[in-house]
Formats: structure tokens, C-alpha cells, sequence
């Protein structure tokens, strides 16, 4: 297992390459499955797409203190798509915040990891999400805040492409820019996915950039399971004075197991033991 | 008891109204497949609108579908649809009083693993408050058809609270009539009365025959429609028993207990207690673990009358 010292997080940018980061994203999708089958229940799918750019958050980006979640100086992270909270719980557990253990109690009812992210039961959690639309608003809050108070924490916000078609989440989009909170950077994790099939059949929300450009953001566009583009993009987001930043990540749905991949079903369906095995095979684990 | 899915039987039943006229329309919002109105997706594909991860624009949407002639059924996750949209249920849809029927699904402590954000313990209080609006809580598949298909030829706005669940089938399909602002007398008693909808109905019944075999004499008011809702069957059962219980799968703020002592404090009050979820928020769990982990079961209906025949006796 890859382990830092709490002292690692505690500043930005840190010396980590692309070769371990992979390997920490495939434990920690290793982690999403297990979780989601052990419960019979969560969402795989959107997990796995969001893995690989929410590892580089809190492993190479984000300021942070596993041993004291609340300290002042912390950069937040919001996951607005709060389903996919397995691949955040697993991040939380593996850099210190809680033991890994813990991970099994996902969904149950005798547990603190609660199917949808309730940020007084689990440490880490900045704020309760899990109906789509509304933490991206509570971001917006979050950097106007730390704005005020003269703070340089950066609030980093995830929403899923799905999410994106509600409209509190243009709301947020233009309070972002009209009060210039340049340090807000928002991650849409573009797998053209939702539930009832591809986005730009349910509900388009195309184009994308195009739209958050005329909304006065700082866009980017870039492959989410790209290590080296998240962290680039991540750092370019630093350099915007005025403008709020979002990074369009192109990612694939149920990403690193073959035959979930793409695959909307595996949106909110956890794996059956079988395909738990041979998925977690693909994955690199001997069972 | 059997038990039946009640939203399979809303997606039939849609299915059934839609080859018969053509005015009934559908929206969503990106939860058809749970919904089950993917069933009339799937049939009708140009009378179907998926509306994305909007519920607010979705509701709007139905208003003015409805004006001009269509019949819709919108449906989406009860939070969502309640909560969510819920003034754009109130300005666009109850004000003008527009035939637009919300069934929502996943309503109560049963939605389960999803946990507190998913649950909708509010839904029949934001619904019942918005004048116009009328809002049906049914038990099990042979109501929910009866109920579908009754809201869809009666004018003006609806909202039938359905579940994830399964929940035990408790009328028979040949005898069972669905009258808008009547009560079913399921069981005739004279030491208390037991009033409930939904799953809480088939508890209701199992403490009744429990407290039988301890001499006390339960009358069982099956109570689906919340509004308008039946005064009069309330408080002759209050007069003939002197003590009221309330159960329902929802907060003890606003729902089916406030319904009823609304009815009971105006006209005859007596003893009552409310058996629902005490003003707090879910949690994750198996929808069946939860109902027993917050009390709303036989059980806890067997100690709430026994609370109000103490008070009673007082
Ligand atoms: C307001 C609201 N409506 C509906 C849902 C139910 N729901 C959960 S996830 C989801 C689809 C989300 O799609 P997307 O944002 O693309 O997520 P991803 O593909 O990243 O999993 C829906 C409709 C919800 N959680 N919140
Ligand atoms: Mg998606």
C-alpha cells in the first residue's frame, strides 16, 4: 500500500509522478467496487470515472490535513455529484482521514458512511451533497467566503455532466463569475452518462464550453485519466486572476474494468460476486 | 401477505391509459428505469419526455403541456418532485389548477441505502399545504391502479405518493373501489382507532389482530387520501372509540397524523398520538431494517396505543 506521512499533504503541488498515482487510483477503484458490492448497492460507474482526477486533487494538488480535517488553511473539495462519494470515502481513508476498514461499513445501517455524503458523520466531507445541483452553490459560498476573509484556499468542485443540466447549477455558474472567484476551480467529469442513457440523448448540454466561456469562466478541456493533463490543468487553473476555472475532463463511465466501461448500467449497480472477482482480476489484484 | 411493487403497477397502468388515448403524455427526469415509466418510454416513445436532471423545468413543462389538452404524469424521485420543483408545483400547476398528476416514487424511509438525501419524509406535507393540490398515499398495486386511473379523469392537480418497495398486498382487485376523499374501515373496533396509509396500513392490521389477543378492541382506518381528507369517517371512529393513532411513513410534522388532528382538534377532539419519523433526517440502510431502526411497524403501533388508552383512562 502507498502511504505519506500526514506532513506530505500539508502543502500544494507535491513531488509525485504519474507511475504512482495510477497505482493509488487503481486501489482506490478497487475500493469503489469492493465497497459498492459489499453493500449491494451505491453507484460504480461515475465512481470510477471521477478516480483518477480526484486522486491527483488530494495527492498531488490540494492543501490538506488528514489528522485535523477542519484546519483553517485547507483548500475544500466539494463533491457535487455526490453519488459517487465510494471513490472520495476511499481517498479520505487512504491519505488518513479515517481506517480503511471503515470502508465496509459504506451504506449499512450500523455505519458513518452514509450512501450520499453527510459531512457530520464523516470526517473530510466539506458539505452534505447527494441531490444533484446544489453543492456546486455551496461552493460558490465557500470561495466567496475565504475570498472575504482574505484566505488563499482554493475551493476545487466536482459536477457530473448529468448534474449539469439543472438549473441551480447555471445559477452558481454565473454567481462565480459576476463576483470573480478565481479561486474556485470546477471539475466536470464529462463521461456522457446518466442514468437513462448517453447525455447528449437525454438532455444535451452541449457545447460545453462554449457555454461556461460565454458565462465569463476560464475554460479548459482536457482527458480526465491523463495524469499528467490533470495536473497541468490543475495548475494553470492558479494563474487565472479574475476569472472562476472549469476543467471539462473527457472520462469514460466504469473506467478501468473492461465490461463496465461505457456501460450505463453500471451506473447505479453494484457488482454481483462473480464480476466482482473478475473484475478486481483486471485490476490487478490476485484472488 | 404477498408483496407487490406499487411503481410496476403505475408503469402498467400508464401503459394501459396511454393505448386508450392519446392525450396522456409522460415526463421524467433522467429516473425512468426507477420510476418505471420507461415501460410507457419504451410503447410510446413519441408521447414520452425525458426531461434530463431538471425537475423544476420538468414541472413547468407539464403545466403547459396540460393547457393544451394532454393529460401529463410527471414522475421522478418524491424529494425531487416535492421538494425540488415544488414552486413551480405551486405557481404553475396549483394556482391556475392545472390537470397535471405528479406520481413520484421513492417516497419514505424505504428508499434505503441511498440515505437521508434521498428520503422523502416531507413530500405529503409540502404537497398537502399548496391549495388546489390533492394527495394520495396508497398501500399496495391494486390501489395504485384504481388511484391512476382515477386521477387521470378528474380535473386539476394530484400527487400520489409511491415507494421503492415492495409493500404486501392488501385489497382484492375485484371488490376494491378508489373514491377521491373517502377512507376504507379495514377492521371495526371500539377501544381505539388506528389511522395510516402506505406500508403502514399492513402494520396497522398485524397490531390489531396482536392487541385482539390482548382484549383490546382496534379499529383499522385505512387513510390514502390526505387531502381532501374524510372528516366525517374520522369523527365518528373518534366518537365510537375515544382514541386516535396515527401512522404514517413520513415526519410526524405535517403529513397524515396533522391531517388527522387538524380534523379531530376542530371538531371532536379526543386523545391522539402520532406514530411517523420524530422530525429528523434518515440514514442509510435496507428499507425494511430502517422502517423497524425508526419505530414504524407493528410494534411501535402497539405502543402507541397503548400511550393513548393510558390517556384515555385518564
Ligand atoms: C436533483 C436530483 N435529481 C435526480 C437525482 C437522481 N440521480 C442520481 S445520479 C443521477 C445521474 C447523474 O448523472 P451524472 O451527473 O452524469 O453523474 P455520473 O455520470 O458522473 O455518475 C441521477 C438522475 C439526484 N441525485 N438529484
Ligand atoms: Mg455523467
Amino acid at each position: 500500500m502507498i502511504t505519506f506521512e500526514p506532513e506530505f499533504f500539508l502543502k500544494r503541488n507535491r513531488d509525485i509522478d504519474e507511475v504512482t498515482l495510477r497505482a493509488i487510483a487503481r486501489e482506490v477503484r478497487k475500493d469503489i467496487l469492493k465497497m459498492t458490492s459489499n453493500a449491494q448497492s451505491g453507484h460504480p460507474g461515475g465512481a470510477m470515472s471521477a478516480t483518477d482526477i480526484i486522486v491527483t486533487l488530494y495527492y498531488y494538488k490540494m492543501r490538506h490535513n488528514p489528522l485535523n480535517p477542519k484546519w483553517e488553511e485547507r483548500d475544500r473539495f466539494v463533491l457535487s455529484k455526490g453519488h459517487v462519494c465510494p471513490a472520495l470515502y476511499s481517498v479520505l481513508a487512504r491519505t488518513g482521514y479515517f481506517p480503511l476498514e471503515k470502508l465496509m461499513e459504506f451504506r449499512k445501517i450500523d455505519g458513518d458512511l452514509q450512501g450520499h455524503p453527510d459531512m457530520h458523520k464523516t470526517p473530510g466531507i466539506e458539505i452534505s451533497t447527494g441531490s444533484l445541483g446544489h453543492g456546486i452553490g455551496a461552493a460558490v459560498g465557500m470561495a466567496l467566503g475565504l475570498k472575504l476573509s482574505g484566505s488563499d484556499s482554493k475551493v476545487y468542485c466536482m459536477i457530473g455532466d448529468g448534474e449539469a443540466q439543472e438549473g441551480s447549477v447555471w445559477e452558481a455558474t454565473m454567481a462565480a463569475s459576476h463576483y470573480n472567484l478565481s479561486n474556485l476551480v470546477v471539475i466536470l467529469d464529462n463521461n456522457n452518462l446518466q442514468i437513462d442513457g448517453p447525455v447528449d440523448e437525454v438532455m444535451s448540454i452541449y457545447p460545453a464550453a462554449e457555454k461556461w466561456r460565454a458565462f465569463g469562466w476560464n475554460v479548459m478541456e482536457i482527458n480526465g485519466h491523463d495524469f499528467k493533463e490533470i495536473k497541468e490543468a490543475l495548475d494553470r487553473a492558479d494563474r487565472s486572476k479574475f476569472k472562476p476555472t472549469i476543467i471539462i475532463a473527457k472520462t469514460v463511465k466504469g473506467k478501468g474494468v473492461s465490461f463496465m466501461e461505457n456501460r450505463a448500467e453500471w451506473h447505479g449497480k453494484a457488482l454481483p460476486p462473480e464480476l466482482l472477482k473478475e473484475a478486481l482480476k483486471e485490476l490487478g489484484e490476485i484472488v | 401477505m404477498e408483496k407487490v411493487s406499487l411503481r410496476d403497477a403505475y408503469g402498467d397502468t400508464l401503459v394501459k391509459l396511454g393505448e386508450k388515448d392519446e392525450r396522456i403524455v409522460v415526463l421524467d427526469a433522467d429516473l425512468s428505469g426507477s420510476t418505471k415509466t420507461a415501460k410507457f418510454a419504451k410503447r410510446f416513445p413519441e408521447r414520452f419526455f425525458n426531461m434530463g436532471i431538471a425537475e423544476t423545468n420538468m414541472m413547468n413543462t407539464a403545466a403547459g403541456l396540460a393547457t393544451t389538452g394532454k393529460i401529463p404524469f410527471v414522475s421522478t424521485f418524491a424529494i425531487f418532485g416535492t421538494g425540488r420543483a415544488w414552486e413551480a408545483v405551486r405557481q404553475t400547476i396549483c394556482y391556475p389548477n392545472l390537470s397535471v398528476k405528479i406520481v413520484c416514487t421513492h417516497g419514505g424511509i424505504t428508499v434505503g441505502e441511498d440515505g437521508a438525501s434521498h428520503q422523502a419524509l416531507e413530500d405529503v406535507a409540502n404537497m398537502r399545504n399548496i391549495p388546489n393540490m390533492r394527495v394520495i398515499v396508497p398501500a399496495d398495486d391494486v390501489e395504485t391502479r384504481a388511484v391512476i386511473r382515477k386521477i387521470a379523469y378528474t380535473d386539476g392537480p394530484f400527487y400520489v405518493r409511491l415507494t421503492r418497495e415492495k409493500f404486501p398486498r392488501i385489497f382484492d382487485e375485484e371488490t376494491f373501489k378508489f373514491e377521491i376523499g373517502k377512507g376504507h374501515v379495514l377492521r371495526e373496533g371500539e377501544d381505539v382507532t388506528v389511522i395510516a396509509n402506505g406500508v403502514m396500513t399492513s402494520f396497522a392490521l398485524l397490531a390489531a389482530e396482536e392487541l385482539e389477543r390482548e382484549g383490546i378492541s382496534v379499529e383499522v382506518i385505512h387513510m390514502s387520501c390526505v387531502k381532501p381528507i374524510d372528516s366525517e369517517l374520522i369523527v365518528k371512529s373518534a366518537q365510537k372509540t375515544g382514541a386516535v393513532v396515527t401512522a404514517e411513513e413520513h415526519s410526524i410534522i405535517g403529513g397524515l397524523g396533522s391531517a388527522v388532528a387538524e380534523v379531530l382538534v376542530e371538531n371532536y377532539p379526543v386523545p391522539m398520538e402520532r406514530l411517523g419519523t420524530p422530525d429528523v433526517f434518515g440514514r442509510s440502510g435496507k428499507g425494511w431494517e430502517l422502517l423497524h431502526y425508526f419505530g414504524l411497524d407493528d410494534k411501535g403501533i402497539i405502543e402507541k396505543v397503548k400511550k393513548v388508552l393510558e390517556r384515555k383512562r385518564r
